[in-house]
């Protein structure tokens, strides 16, 4: 059914893609149609060669796909200890791990936090995505402001929608127990014993690691530049919504000083009150603007260093996982060679361990390059988008007014030649 | 904006061509680096195109010295501004320097302008002196001072105190002050944001500039969105680098704005002059009055009020009937001589106040056209900003696509 679906596609729809992206980029751009919204379409249709893989990747999840979770409908709630906000989170699903194929509950972000501290502990050899950062200044962020509550929740879905993706992690018991328990206070005592018993585990370690692949060297050091150029685009995405913010300021100012002359002229009113009109549109089209700029880019960024955060902690687990290993291994050969004793169960459980880590190291690193690719090139269309929709506004309030001035023009021309 | 109205431009075809740094010694002996411009006068295509006259190079000061000589000799016309003297209004990097080259190229389209206007008015296109300064390189200097302008020129204490003491000036010159000082404020004020708002968008544009070498940066570490990092990154160069364009746009159009605001200053010279001689036809009407009130005095006995005469009459006696009768006859003579001032006077302010108001009546037609279409054309010229910049993102978001390839 579904290659019948895609091979429809292919026929029709992709040649007109084509037949649009090859007037847009031969000729002049069409005048009335925005050559972003061509773009968005192709994106939704994924047909760019360098996302090939991910095609594939994606078609299989779509034939499989038996787990949909949403995060939505976030409300307050006022006790007499605390007031904190509640999302609802729904899942469907065919699969027999789950009991029914609805559910619906409400979740906060301490759960939420619980259930990633949960993934990370019995997941080590996976890359878990990163919820949104857990404390905000008091002060400086109104936690309970809508524009918060709204960016929190994006980033919480987009959590949740990846751990359901992910081919290991979604079949997760405490994923399992996230969205269909009612309550989830029980397994916190759990959380905290497991906690200390994996940072015992890992203090036993303690083993130096001799040389690492190339392979996992060459991510190390992919993380700490992107994390680098991130870290600046941050901070030029900051930069530019305050000069923005000052432009506003005084464009506004300007737009008012228009009107104010216009007080004191006859013939010139309507020209003088048509520029001001058009200038308080253009920074209302700037206000906007800014403000999507603020709540898509940024929190995108910031999604990203946490993840790189996470990836570098998987990728040190994994070193001292091969060292415990290797260590183990030499300790083994020395006692073998002294004492002829057989290599011990241990070394070959910690080459196992190895091997899986390495094994699931790679495919998480895969799937989390192609989900990079895919968010950053939906954010950079999506940034493009916008302010050519900035541009477009600004442009028609213009083009308005000097319609209108024409006009008013012809009329009086024809008043004087009648008079 | 050349309708050639008048017999002058009819005639010839006025360019100031060129521009060139002169250096001399100045007024008090010292040296100085200063521009002069070239102007070229021809005869219209219809008379053949040639030269005429000496095509004289000018400096500012003498545009001034020329300037100030029309506002002396027709004071009832509202004279053309000149471009600046000095660069204001500027955002921080426009350069406020007199020698920069942009400054000079826009200071020699102002004083083009300044010369074809005065050539388009009815009355001004007919002074000889105007004449001499488009043609003749040596002795224009030494005419105009041989006009004795300078003499015929108001002083400042004489006008201001008579701004400051007039009864009764016309209300519509009233009203005109009042509008130009409105128009003034408003002109500034706009003038002033207007820096302000392209110096915050300069920023803007400025900061998106990091954005692509960030991007070109960033396209290094990846492998398959590499081109389509570096192609986003060219865009965002393109984007920052267009600022200066569109900033220098703006500048024609606040130049056009400029010269409204210093023409409010020619307003206000007109309405000055009003008053001056609404002032002077008040003083000699008083000055008849009182002279009237003398004679009554002198012929009925009675005194009035208190003078110096009566009472020194009183003290040394009457004065003898002869005396009388020669200070009556001079008294009459004086009566008569201001009685024809007056009646000059009031000539002189209706004629006055006919003249300015039909220049006024111009100007109001001439400003309601040209600010309206410099509203327009900065309409225009933000919706070709728009399109430009907006076209410049659009291919930035098909580019990365390279959908063609995949064909």
């Amino acid at each position: 059914r579904r290659a019948i679906w895609w091979v429809y596609i292919y026929i029709y729809i992709y040649p007109t893609i084509v037949y649009i992206e090859v007037v847009l980029t031969n000729g002049k751009p069409i005048e009335t149609s925005s050559p972003a919204s061509a773009s968005s379409l192709l994106n939704r249709l994924q047909l760019d060669d360098d996302l090939e893989a991910d095609t594939l990747d994606l078609y299989a999840s779509t034939e499989t796909r038996d787990l949909f979770v949403t995060v939505d409908d976030p409300k307050k709630h006022v006790s007499t200890m605390e007031t904190y906000i509640t999302y609802r989170v729904s899942t469907k699903t065919s699969r027999i791990e789950f009991d029914l194929p609805e559910y619906n509950l409400r979740r906060r972000y301490q759960d939420f936090d619980w259930l990633r501290m949960k993934l990370e502990d019995s997941q080590p050899t996976h890359l878990i995505p990163p919820l949104p950062e857990k404390f905000v200044m008091k002060g400086v962020v109104d936690r309970f402001s809508e524009e918060f509550v709204e960016t929190r929740m994006k980033a919480l879905d987009k959590f949740l929608k990846r751990v359901a993706d992910h081919p290991v992690l979604s079949f997760n018991p405490h994923l399992n127990a996230f969205l269909t328990a009612k309550d989830l206070n029980k397994r916190q005592g759990l959380a905290l014993l497991t906690k200390v018993g994996e940072s015992v585990k890992q203090a036993a370690g303690g083993y130096k690691l001799r040389a690492r692949p190339p392979e996992y060297c060459v991510m190390g050091e992919y993380l700490d530049t992107f994390n680098q150029k991130l870290g600046t685009m941050d901070r030029i995405a900051q930069r530019i919504l305050k000069e923005q913010t000052e432009y506003l300021v005084e464009l506004r100012e300007y737009g008012s000083v228009y009107a104010g002359w216009a007080g004191s002229e006859d013939a010139l009113t309507r020209p003088l009150e048509g520029v001001a009109g058009c200038v308080s549109t253009c920074c209302g089209a700037m206000e906007d603007l800014s403000e999507g700029m603020s709540q898509e880019l940024l929190p995108v960024l910031r999604e990203y260093v946490l993840y790189i955060e996470s990836m570098k902690n998987v990728l040190k687990k994994r070193d001292q996982s091969q060292a415990e290993y290797e260590g183990r291994l030499e300790a083994a050969v020395i006692r073998k060679q002294e004492e002829k004793t057989p290599v011990p169960v241990e070394v070959e459980k910690c080459q196992d361990r190895v091997e899986c880590f390495n094994a699931d190291l790679k495919a998480d690193w895969e799937r989390w390059q192609s989900n990079k690719r895919q968010d950053f090139r939906q954010l950079l269309t999506s940034m493009a988008d916008k302010n050519i929709n900035y541009f477009e506004k600004c442009q028609s309030a213009w083009e308005s007014l000097v319609s209108q001035l024409q006009d008013d023009q012809a009329e009086n021309t024809n008043e004087t030649n009648c008079d | 904006m050349v309708e050639r109205e008048t017999a002058l431009l009819k005639k010839i075809d006025i360019n100031v061509a060129e521009s060139e740094k002169r250096s001399g010694k100045n007024t008090v002996n010292m040296q100085e680096t200063y521009t002069v411009y070239l102007i070229e006068i021809r005869w219209v295509v219809e008379r053949g195109g040639l030269p005429v006259g000496d095509s004289p190079w000018r400096r500012y000061s003498e545009f001034e010295l020329l300037r100030t000589y029309l506002l002396v000799t027709y004071p009832f016309v509202v004279i053309p501004p000149l471009p600046e003297k000095r660069a204001e209004f500027v955002w921080h990097k426009l350069s406020a320097d007199n020698l920069d080259p942009d400054f000079v190229e826009r200071r020699r389209l102002g004083l083009e302008n300044f010369l074809i206007r005065v050539a388009s008015h009815s009355v001004l296109s007919k002074d000889k002196i105007f004449y001499q300064f488009l043609t003749e390189e040596k002795g224009w200097r030494e005419a105009v001072l041989e006009t004795g302008f300078q003499d015929k020129a108001d002083s400042r204490l004489k006008s201001l105190s008579a701004t400051l003491r007039v009864k009764n000036p016309d209300k519509s010159f009233t009203d005109l002050k009042q509008y130009s000082d409105e128009l003034n404020s408003a002109i500034s004020h706009l003038l002033r944001v207007r820096a302000k708002v392209a110096d915050r968008m300069y920023g803007v544009y400025k900061v998106h500039g990091n954005y692509g070498r960030i991007f070109s940066e960033w396209s290094a570490i990846e492998k398959e969105m590499g081109d389509g990092l570096q192609s986003a990154g060219h865009h965002m160069d393109t984007h920052s680098a267009s600022v200066d364009d569109i900033l220098e746009e703006e500048e024609h159009y606040a130049d056009q704005l400029k010269e409204y605001l210093f023409y409010t200053d020619a307003l206000r010279s007109v309405c000055r002059k009003h008053e001056l001689i609404q002032y002077e036809l008040e003083m000699a009407v008083l000055d008849l009055a009182s002279k009237k009130q003398q004679r009554e005095e002198l012929t009925t006995g009675a005194v009035r009020v208190f003078s110096l005469k009566g009472m020194s009459s009183k003290l040394f006696g009457q004065e003898s009937p002869e005396q009388r009768e020669s200070r009556l006859a001079a008294l009459q003579q004086s009566i008569q001589a201001s009685e024809d001032a007056v009646l000059d006077k009031n000539q002189e302010c209706r004629e006055f106040m006919r003249m300015s108001w039909e220049e006024v009546k111009r100007f109001k037609e001439q400003k309601d056209r040209e600010l309206r279409e410099a509203l327009i054309s900065y309409a225009i010229m933000q919706i070709s900003m728009c399109k430009k910049v907006g076209d410049n993102m659009g291919t930035a978001t098909c580019d990365p696509h390279h959908v063609t390839r995949t064909m």
